[in-house]
């Protein structure tokens, strides 16, 4: 039975993303086309919001992969402080930029979504205001990994801030049931009530379809990056080594 | 096109942006990958070559 801690090993990681990146991409493709296509041409207005609720494919996939991707970097650091694999340091720095794209449309499709809808393009709302925080971590982040040469000390620093980080992470995906106020509104895509059945607060089937669809396309997207940059940050890291090892003969 | 009424700068926008830094997110990522890979293996061969 092979263990999980096998693709710590950046050949065997290598190998096997290779192997498996044209499906994923493939799906990602499909993915996205069909929910964005379906959403986008097919799927009638909404009875309060009109044709603005179409903006729902792009932004609400868009935030929760901000946030997950958040969640992938924790987990990923958590495991290089614990168990110092390169390849999971490397994974979280390979997926920073993901999310900042990712925070950043969810941002702008947000404040474009709320000029209309709300009458200002943005306001200091406890999860828009998170969101912002949350952006400007993975700035941070970026930023640190560029700011040190040595990866074992970059990979050990940039763990910790983001595990800092987590705080705001989860304040984004939760600042609307913390503080029930603001101008955003509540889950209501995901919200066991909505998938049991209960119709109150829930998205209509009509959009619900292409916008799971859409989300699994951006899930798909997310996995391929992910797999092609790590891939990027193994062979740099390597390469690093050998001109390192070259200039001290 | 569907009719997007009044709210079609506001979807379109989104839209495009939206798609605009997906596009440059992916081609960046590949093209950074493939620079990279040939920048290693140039390195990987003359430390072969010099030993």
């Amino acid at each position: 039975m092979s263990s999980i801690w096998e693709y710590a090993n950046p050949k065997k990681f290598i190998a096997t993303t290779n192997r498996l990146l044209p499906w994923v991409t493939g799906l990602a493709v499909v993915l996205m086309a069909v929910g964005l296509v379906w959403g986008f041409f097919f799927t009638p207005d909404d009875f309060r919001q009109g044709s603005t609720v179409k903006i729902i494919y792009i932004h609400v996939p868009a935030a929760m992969m901000a946030i997950n991707t958040w969640a992938m970097m924790l987990v990923t650091s958590l495991v290089w402080i614990v168990r110092r694999h390169h390849v999971s340091a490397l994974a979280a720095r390979a997926a920073a930029p993901i999310g900042a794209v990712m925070t950043v449309i969810a941002l702008a499709t947000g404040a474009i979504w709320g000029q209309p809808m709300w009458g200002t393009w943005w306001e200091w709302d406890p999860r828009l205001t998170s969101f912002l925080i949350l952006f400007l971590f993975y700035l941070g982040y970026i930023a640190l990994w560029s700011a040190i040469e040595e990866d074992d000390t970059a990979a050990d620093l940039t763990s910790i801030l983001c595990l800092v980080g987590s705080v705001f992470a989860i304040l984004s995906r939760y600042a609307v049931n913390f503080w029930n106020q603001g101008l955003h509104q509540g889950s209501s895509v995901l919200r066991a009530g909505a998938l049991m059945g209960d119709t109150e607060e829930r998205v209509s089937n009509v959009f619900a379809t292409p916008l799971f669809i859409s989300m699994a396309g951006f899930v798909m997207l997310f996995i391929a990056l992910v797999f092609l940059r790590t891939q990027t940050e193994i062979r740099a890291r390597r390469m690093r080594a050998l001109l390192a090892r070259e200039r001290m003969q | 096109m569907p009719d997007l009424g009044k709210y079609a700068d506001a979807v379109l926008s989104s839209y495009a942006v939206s798609l605009g830094l997906i596009l440059a997110l992916v081609v960046l990522s590949v093209a950074r990958a493939r620079r990279v890979r040939t920048a290693l293996e140039e390195v990987e061969a003359r430390v072969k070559k010099h030993g």
